[in-house]
């Protein structure tokens, strides 16, 4: 085997090196291990992992957040594990679920680049839009998981702490455990697909810049921005085309009869932006003179 | 029957003509009083304020817009103007006793109100912009909503000329609908008294002045013109009276029930023969859904053309949107008043039933989403279908007791006049108000629900009342418990049932009718039925009493399975941006693909050139420009080749455009112009060839928290080739890291990371080596090593490039040279013809020997044979060998006294490298 490379001929001239396929470069676990390994990821799971703990701690010494006026979810939040687990899963939609996101699909191409190595992985040769998709797989598959584990971790030390219980609803009625968990799955899912816009604005950022921390720093940005806009009710209907404007759809998943309108439109704006978003990012990279 | 109504007195009092601009066509409005008699025959006069709306003056069907209880034609502006829109010639009024109109209100009786109708049908017939169907009978329909559908249902049974009708939320008989009875088999006559609303209602008419009034046109106010007594306003006298009566004693009577009778559709059932579409509200406590019910079953029987729609709202409010059944409304308009217009025949009506159903909370919008279930036939309140279930009650015993306590109070509540809208909405949400107050009521629940039961219509269960007075006034209502014990009574509604001669030994048994409601009871749920002895909305017995009830059957609930659910209202939004999102993606990513592929069809030869296959580098024409540095060529028409074991040097100061050219080689950067081919294949980014190319380019590239190790077996599990191929550890060898390899690349030295990336250029031992700068950073033994490596590598028949900007690394590994500068190729060429044909060497001479010493000794060197040239330089000689061995010169040197201190190549090659670059500037 070792004489492989050597005994190239002048006769035969193979366009690739013995066992090289354009299809095989870059396995997905490949570029997992590649990943997993940061210390940014762990970092991320740490912090995700210890996020119930902490809201848990806070309610121990503060006591559980209560207002006369009005039930949101987070009053509801030690009422039982499937409640703390919603509460979590409140808490991180606005933003701190919105940064895992960001980063994992925004550091990806651009560290590379700031590392050199990118340029070695192309000269592999790993094909561009190869790169591209198998990166961008990645960074969702780390980003589902951030979804994930941030409610599921909840609903581990909700139970220990309150107990496993109905899920109370903030208009007064509630959802059996066995009920709530499978509509608790469908928010959760809802979530991440309504991040991937999120996902696909810092990936074209991560193709286009070497600085990781711009397209982190970017997406999270946009994200900000169409928060804000969002929360101008003036604009009336245009708010609709506004990712964030169904960033909750998800608590229509949570209340006696399922609600699906919000989350379909909330996904379908949020998968259309990000195909455009991500046809940007191909269609940079695919050309783009790689100099880092 | 159009024959015989007689055009009385149709009269224009002060017509007034308004076109309302704005909209995409404009509606003109007449308002004008048109003068009615007081009833057929009399000679008293009744003015009725009218407005009638056109877009044109072509003749066109009609249509009559009738105003609820209270209101006036004003209200009813928009909606006629939006009907002249679609093509029709409304006609609205202000009925008897309201708006500007005169007369008193006689609650649409058939010789006013009724009459009424017939002159304006008359009024319409003379007017040029309504189409008429023969002389004096024009094409007209006729709709509104409560007070107004009364009259739109009254006056097409009394005048056959009015071809359709749309009624919404009205009354079949407003003797039940105001004496409810929920006992089967019984009336209005012992029906209970509906308190809340009927005092509403009443009231409202009795007010003396409600909006803008017509003065002159309005004598029925004025009590000295005879006008009724105080407290009545406008009312008749008659209907104040009876009202009075009822109100008082709280139950009706047959001259109240004859009375009403008359006002009612009831009361002229065979004659409902237009097609007709009623509409009527699921929130409605004061004209429930069984009131729409008999209505469709009237006109059904008459053979005429129905459609139902129960949709979410009614008297307590509601949240359906109205834009939607006005549509519903004009489609029924269009079949039947256009059909055989220019819409043709196939307009659309709609289903024969649809259901607006009430799904969760939108809470993106904080909005109550509906969607419509739709059936192909109207089933009626029993249902195609129906569900039983037994009840018991929690406490296992048979009967129950309860009090109806003494003055009626503290009442129990349901439905609330206006309320119930919101409370329903809420209940769907699981948090409706209803209250039952303990000893006040009999409670009978079913097992919990193996799966959902979907009732639509009116449930139906049979109790044994027992009381020791001999009317027990009830009133019915079957709860949705969840399984949390939360309990939610749909659409708030009770249904109040009066059971007389209860107070026999064993009671009597009777059948309750329910409320009509559209419910989902979910798996898990249980059905909970409520027989309380008093509610808020309606008039109990103020006497005490102790009610005894059993259930003595199990409860029916009638479902449709017929419905089905249309699809959630979704914007297009929903499904067109995702299109169009792909339709743009496809464009983004496609079209430079296609140009680009046009363009190098035209500007390169084939991907693959035969001549070239041994031939590990050919360069040829290759230019390019960085963005943003337009006028400035980072490499100009370069063009060179290598020839398979050769080390090539590539020769330049930096900036000559040596990492440019290895990175387009690399296919990291396109060429502006020109092309690289690796034994023979077009280099493209990312083409297969490259995977025959080991490089090491400007530094280089590892992922910092992997190992060394870590990061070279991955990266060439990244190339996806064959891990024996890899010769991992030959390359570990060259690195010659040691027990770094397992160490963090962050920790590494810059020497170490040079020479781990050397290693990943070797991996797979490729057929092209290209090391940019490879002895940066590396120490003297270290640099020695990987000459000998190079060496050896070219010397297995493979291909090194190595580029440096310095002379003495080429100048001992390399065979040949390409000198580049600028961008431009200086040179090329073997290292000997480069360097010139022979070597120089320099001596050193002692201090001693002076500069004449010097020059003397040069000519006679230059003399010797197998030298070139000799010079002398500051304390030495320069000498060229041409054919003479080093050694030999220095045994002619010593043969010829020069004291040599010293002996060894001069770099010579670095001077002839400036003066070539020194040359091309």
């Amino acid at each position: 085997m070792s004489a492989v490379g050597a005994e190239v001929s002048a006769e035969v001239a193979p366009d690739h090196a013995a066992g090289y396929r354009a299809g095989r470069t870059l396995p997905f676990r490949v570029e997992v291990v590649r990943q997993l390994r940061r210390r940014r990821t762990m970092v991320i799971g740490g912090v995700l992992a210890a996020m119930p703990l902490l809201v848990l701690a806070a309610f121990a010494v503060a006591g559980t957040p209560g207002r006369a006026d009005r039930t949101s979810f987070i009053e509801l939040a030690t009422a039982s594990g499937p409640n703390f687990a919603v509460t979590m899963l409140f808490m991180g939609t606005g933003f701190m679920l919105v940064i895992p996101v960001a980063l994992f699909c925004g550091d990806t191409v651009a560290s590379e680049a700031s590392w050199s190595s990118l340029r070695y992985l192309l000269a592999a040769p790993v094909p561009r839009a190869r790169l591209l998709v198998r990166k961008f797989l990645v960074g969702l598959l780390f980003s589902a998981a951030a979804v994930t584990l941030l409610p599921l971790v909840g609903l581990l030390v909700g139970t220990m702490a309150y107990g496993w219980g109905d899920l109370k609803l903030p208009t007064g009625a509630s959802l059996t455990a066995g009920e709530a968990l499978p509509r608790l799955g469908v928010a959760v899912v809802f979530v991440f697909l309504s991040e991937i816009v999120i996902a696909a604005m810092a990936f074209w950022l991560s193709t286009a810049t070497d600085a990781p921390l711009g397209a982190v720093g970017g997406a999270v940005f946009a994200s900000i921005i169409t928060g804000v806009l969002d929360a101008i009710t003036a604009l009336g209907d245009l708010r609709a085309w506004l990712p964030a404007h169904w960033q909750y759809a998800w608590a229509d998943a949570l209340q006696p009869r399922m609600e699906w309108g919000g989350m379909v439109q909330g996904v379908s704006l949020s998968l259309s932006y990000a195909v455009v978003l991500l046809a940007l990012a191909f269609r940079g990279f695919t050309r783009k003179d790689v100099v880092s | 029957m159009a024959g015989a109504v007689a055009l009385v007195a149709v009269a224009g009092v002060g017509t007034t003509v308004a076109v309302a601009a704005g909209g995409e066509r404009s509606v003109r409005q007449e308002d004008r009083f048109l003068a009615m008699p007081e009833t057929p025959g009399s000679t008293q006069v009744v003015q009725l304020d009218t407005s009638f709306f056109t877009t044109g003056d072509s003749p066109r069907p009609a249509v009559l817009l009738g105003h609820g209880f209270g209101g006036s034609k004003e209200g009813e502006r928009e909606r006629a103007q939006e009907l002249a829109r679609q093509g029709y010639a409304v006609l609205t009024w202000s009925a008897r006793g309201f708006g500007r109109s005169g007369g008193r209100i006689g609650l649409n009786a058939p010789d006013r109100e009724v009459e009424d109708v017939k002159h304006l049908v008359d009024w319409l017939a003379q007017r040029p912009e309504v189409r008429l169907d023969g002389p004096g009978d024009p094409r007209v329909g006729i709709t509104g909503a409560s007070y107004g559908g009364a009259v739109a249902l009254l006056g097409s049974a009394y005048d056959s000329r009015i071809d359709a009708v749309a009624s919404a939320i009205t009354w079949w008989n407003l003797a039940d609908a105001l004496f409810p009875q929920g006992v089967r088999g019984s009336g209005a006559i012992d029906g209970v008294f509906k308190r809340l609303w009927a005092g509403i209602f009443f009231t409202t008419g009795s007010v003396g002045e409600l909006g803008p009034s017509g003065g002159a046109a309005r004598p029925a106010l004025a009590p000295e013109q005879g006008g009724g007594q105080v407290g009545c306003g406008r009312f008749l006298d008659e209907l104040c009276r009876m009202y009075d009566r009822v109100a008082t004693s709280g139950r009706a009577d047959p001259e109240a029930v004859a009375l009403l009778d008359r006002s009612s559709p009831s009361s002229v059932a065979e004659r409902l023969k237009a097609p007709t579409l009623v509409i009527q509200g699921q929130q409605d406590s004061l004209f429930p859904l069984d009131q729409g019910d008999a209505i469709a079953r009237a006109v059904a029987a008459n053979g005429a053309p129905v459609a139902v729609d129960w949709f979410a709202g009614g008297h307590d409010g509601g949240t359906d949107t109205s834009d939607r059944v006005d549509a519903r409304m004009v489609d029924w308009f269009d079949r039947f008043l256009k059909s055989d217009g220019p819409k043709g025949d196939g307009g659309d009506t709609g289903a024969a039933f649809r259901v607006t159903r009430t799904g969760g909370v939108d809470s993106t919008g904080f909005q109550t989403v509906l969607r419509g279930a739709s059936a192909d036939a109207y089933p009626g309140l029993g249902g195609t279908g129906a569900r039983r279930f037994d009840l018991k009650a929690p406490t296992g015993e048979p009967e129950q007791a309860f009090a109806n306590p003494a003055g009626g109070a503290p009442p129990n509540i349901s439905a609330l006049p206006g309320f119930g809208g919101a409370l329903s909405q809420a209940a769907t949400l699981g948090a409706g108000l209803s209250l039952d107050f303990p000893g006040q009521f009999a409670v009978f629940e079913s097992a919990p629900l193996d799966g959902s039961v979907h009732l639509t219509g009116q449930p139906t269960v049979s109790v044994r009342v027992r009381a020791d007075r001999p009317d027990a006034v009830l009133f019915a209502k079957l709860y949705d418990v969840a399984p949390d014990g939360k309990q939610s009574l749909p659409q708030q509604l009770s249904a109040p049932l009066r059971v007389t001669g209860a107070d026999a030994p064993e009671g009597r048994t009777v059948t309750v009718a329910l409320p009509t409601v559209d419910h989902t009871f979910d798996a898990g749920h249980r059905l909970r039925l409520v027989l309380a002895s008093t509610d808020l909305a309606y008039a109990s017995p103020v006497e005490p009493a102790t009610y005894r009830v059993a259930v003595t059957g199990p409860v029916t609930l009638p479902t449709v399975d017929e419905l089905e659910t249309e699809a959630a209202p979704l914007p297009s939004r929903t499904w067109v941006l995702p299109l169009v999102a792909l339709a743009l993606a496809a464009a983004l990513v496609l079209v430079p693909r296609l140009r680009a592929a046009r363009s190098a069809r035209r500007a390169h030869g084939p991907a693959y050139d035969p001549a070239l296959a041994g031939v590990p580098l050919q360069i040829t024409g290759l230019s390019k420009r960085y963005k943003g540095a337009a006028d400035r060529y980072a490499v100009r028409d370069l063009g060179f080749r290598v020839e398979q074991g050769q080390v090539l040097g590539l020769l330049g100061p930096n900036g000559a455009g040596k990492t440019t050219t290895l990175r387009m080689l690399m296919g990291l950067i396109r060429p502006d112009a020109g092309e690289i081919r690796i034994f023979g294949h077009r280099v493209r980014p990312g083409a297969p060839v490259l995977s025959r190319v080991g490089a090491f380019v400007e530094g280089a590239g590892f992922l910092p928290h992997l190992t060394g190790r870590a990061n070279l077996r991955l990266y060439w599990q990244a190339t996806g080739r064959p891990e024996a191929d890899a010769h991992l550890e030959e390359a570990l060898a060259i690195a010659g890291l040691g027990e770094a390899l397992d160490r963090a690349v962050r920790t590494y030295s810059q020497g170490m990371r040079q020479r781990l990336a050397i290693a990943q250029a070797m991996l797979g031992l490729p057929d092209l080596l290209i090391l940019d700068e490879p002895t940066n950073g590396l120490d003297p033994p270290q640099i020695r090593e990987m000459r000998e490596v190079m060496i050896r590598y070219a010397a297995a028949g493979r291909t090194v490039i190595v580029s440096s900007h310095l002379l003495s690394e080429v100048e001992q590994s390399c065979t040949d040279l390409v000198v580049m500068d600028r961008g431009r190729l200086v040179t090329t060429g073997a290292v000997s013809e480069i360097v010139g044909a022979g070597a120089q060497l320099l001596i050193g001479t002692d201090a001693s020997f002076g500069p004449a010493d010097l020059a003397a000794a040069a000519d006679k060197v230059a003399a010797l044979d197998g030298v070139g040239s000799a010079e002398a330089v500051e304390r030495g000689l320069l000498v060229r060998l041409d054919g003479m061995a080093g050694s030999q010169l220095l045994a002619e040197l010593v043969r010829l006294g020069v004291p040599v201190e010293s002996a060894g190549p001069q770099r010579r090659l670095e001077d002839a490298f400036l003066s070539l670059i020194g040359g091309a500037a």
